[in-house]
């Protein structure tokens, strides 16, 4: 963790970026600002009013961080939580496959981590394809899970079209967590040296004792690292999987009709909601990582 | 044997035979030349329990299944039972043959470095085959799943299209935006790196960044930079920019202090230091943002495509036509992707090879 002594320069640098964002604002909007007074004819208008008008617009080309966190008040705090119009409801649609794709994924990711550490064959056929799709853009594949997905448990399950887009999200996003899980779960069991096996072979041990006592719990800094990094990437896949189904809720599908509709102030507010998100669930892993940490015994750092 | 080897033997000689008894008593016809000529060898595998039986003649019969199965696949219609007993037998073969080889390697009777390659490659092959038996053999909807040889007849009917994709997406906004955001990156780590207080301020907001779901900016840069690449190229410039940054930055810090020291003693400039000390330790920290950000560039690029684009392009094609239900074309432009993205991240590790061959963890590997 990072001590308190950065708080200063982190508050500077972001103070600075806020700044960039208002004279951006004023930079991007001015066109459209000069455009809308030659059309109502007004001429001569004092500088300071422009730069006012410009970080007040109704449908700004960068909305203005106030503009931004109005919305995003008018959207969480002032509807219910449960209403479409409420951000707070499009989150959830979002977190809640997210949630359950990653938990998929990772348990999936080491479960094959496992099987891989104890097999020599499953590690030499798998662990090459494994680290070779880390190189490849699995998120491509999101359109197709999802549509294809939806029609499948649709049209020949019969689920109703809410449950189908939940579980076509969650697939995708167990599918982009399940690769960095199981790459950072093969290393962790790897992680113990072999003065470490050595010791537990004179201790005459099981291989299930060695898998408990040993392997996993130094397999569980490597694991919750990797358990970050999946986390992000299950949102990622969850936000993108809304874009292609015409899904009608959730945060992905929030960017998609504020592009088609022109409504920027929607677009910043959906994605500043999702980095909350992603801040909050990498936090909550975090948070996870150091209950676990005590309950073992370890010192606090 | 270990006792796995023995279960998986057992269940191989027993799928074989099974499948041979089934053909010979339910078909009129005997089954297919091929098939027949597998499963005789399958059920004659038994001759085991004699003793000695090589592993490679256990490999020549998983071979001689993946043949069977594929060429006789347009013979059966529909598909017998036994065909798909025929099939786990192949499979049951090939993970026999490849259980014993990864033991051969382990205890030094099989060179490694010869044969290694050959064990991926198997369940590469049998991924392939079973995909390809299962689709055919069962009638499954190429709008679910298309079997592989229709999806490569599709893209060797549509090279055309997908070279135009490929320009658009990969050579224009793909490469550009990466040359943009990685120069971009590096040159303002080189920059803020003079001064303590913002590196100590930008550092943990750019590690915080790479969780962030950036590629939600796509919709955003579309409405700034029009349809075309620069929008997409814009945000893989986003996408790449903070991992450089951050791994730059981490890289000149990798020079350790007794280095430096000794560049003081040589009365070494700023710039000195930079470019003969401190730029080739970071050497390893760059290309690793080098090579996380070739994936990230072409994800970027697609799913931006997604918000919008003319009518060509790697991201536009699979998003119109997943709508189309073509999902043959699809998987062709899938698989064009994964073959782009393993070829820029091999080009990118074969560059630091070559420059940075001197160091302890390139020498290593």
């Amino acid at each position: 963790m990072r001590g308190r002594s950065d708080l200063l320069p982190i508050l500077t640098v972001l103070a600075g970026l806020l700044v960039l964002w208002y004279l951006g604002a004023i930079g991007l909007n001015g066109p459209v600002q000069n455009d809308m007074y030659r059309r109502a004819d007004v001429v001569g208008v004092p500088f300071t009013q422009f730069v006012a008008d410009t970080w007040n617009q109704q449908r700004p080309v960068l909305p203005t961080p106030h503009q931004v966190f109005a919305e995003l008040w008018n959207t969480t705090a002032l509807v219910a939580p449960t209403v479409p119009r409420s951000l707070l409801f499009h989150a959830w649609v979002t977190l809640s496959a997210t949630l359950a794709g990653f938990v998929l994924g990772s348990g999936l990711g080491i479960l094959l981590a496992v099987m891989i550490v104890h097999s020599e064959a499953m590690n030499r056929s798998l662990m090459p394809w494994i680290v070779a799709s880390q190189t490849i853009p699995i998120l491509a594949l999101a359109p197709l899970i999802v549509v294809i997905g939806f029609n499948v448990f649709t049209g020949t399950f019969g689920v109703p079209t809410d449950p189908a887009r939940f579980i076509s999200k969650a697939i995708i996003s167990a599918y982009l967590s399940f690769f960095p899980v199981t790459v950072g779960m093969v290393k962790g069991l790897r992680s113990p040296e072999d003065i470490q096996l050595d010791l537990m072979r004179t201790y005459n041990a099981s291989a299930a004792q060695v898998f408990w006592k040993l392997r996993w719990p130094s397999a569980l800094p490597f694991l919750f690292t990797s358990m970050k990094v999946g986390v992000a990437a299950s949102l990622v896949g969850a936000i993108v999987g809304e874009m292609p189904t015409g899904a009608v809720s959730g945060l992905g599908a929030r960017l998609l009709n504020g592009s088609y509709y022109g409504q920027t102030t929607q677009i910043w507010s959906a994605l500043i909601m999702a980095s909350i998100l992603a801040a909050v669930l990498v936090v909550a892993v975090g948070l996870v990582e150091r209950l676990v940490y005590v309950r073992m015994g370890a010192r606090p750092a | 044997m270990s006792q796995l080897q023995h279960y998986l033997a057992i269940v191989a000689w027993g799928l074989s035979a099974a499948a041979l008894v089934m053909g010979w008593v339910s078909a009129d016809a005997l089954p297919p030349a091929w098939l027949f000529v597998f499963l005789l060898l399958g059920t004659a595998s038994l001759v085991r329990i004699a003793g000695w039986f090589s592993l490679w003649l256990d490999g020549i019969i998983a071979g001689a299944g993946v043949v069977a199965v594929l060429v006789s696949l347009p013979d059966l219609s529909p598909v017998p039972g036994y065909y798909w007993l025929a099939l786990l037998a192949a499979w049951a073969f090939a993970w026999l043959f490849v259980e014993r080889l990864t033991r051969a390697m382990a205890s030094g009777l099989v060179e490694p470095g010869i044969f290694g390659f050959l064990v991926p490659l198997i369940f590469g092959v049998m991924v392939l085959v079973i995909w390809e038996a299962v689709t055919r053999g069962a009638n499954v909807p190429s709008v679910i799943l298309p079997p592989p040889s229709a999806i490569w007849a599709r893209i060797a009917g549509s090279t055309s299209t997908l070279w135009a994709d490929f320009q658009q997406t990969f050579l224009k906004a793909v490469l550009i935006g990466y040359a943009l955001g990685c120069g971009l990156g590096f040159a303002v780590a080189i920059l803020i790196d003079r001064s303590p207080f913002l590196k100590r301020g930008l550092l943990p907001l750019g590690n915080f960044v790479s969780a962030l779901p950036i590629i939600g900016v796509a919709p955003i840069m579309v409405m700034w930079f029009g349809f075309d690449w620069p929008s997409k190229a814009a945000v893989v410039v986003i996408m790449t920019f903070f991992p450089m940054l951050v791994n730059t930055v981490a890289g000149l810090n990798a020079a350790g202090a007794m280095e430096r020291d000794l560049m003081r003693t040589y009365a070494a400039g700023y710039w000195q230091t930079l470019l003969k000390l401190r730029l080739p330790a970071a050497a390893p920290f760059i290309f690793n943002a080098l090579k996380i950000n070739s994936t990230l560039a072409l994800i970027g690029a697609i799913v931006a495509e997604f918000f919008g684009t003319p009518i060509v392009g790697m991201g536009f094609r699979i998003s119109t036509e997943v709508g189309r239900m073509n999902v043959d074309m699809v998987w062709a432009e899938i698989a064009v992707a994964a073959l782009a993205g393993s070829a820029f991240y091999g080009v990118v590790v074969l560059v630091e090879r070559a420059t940075t061959f001197w160091h302890p963890s390139v020498r290593s590997a």
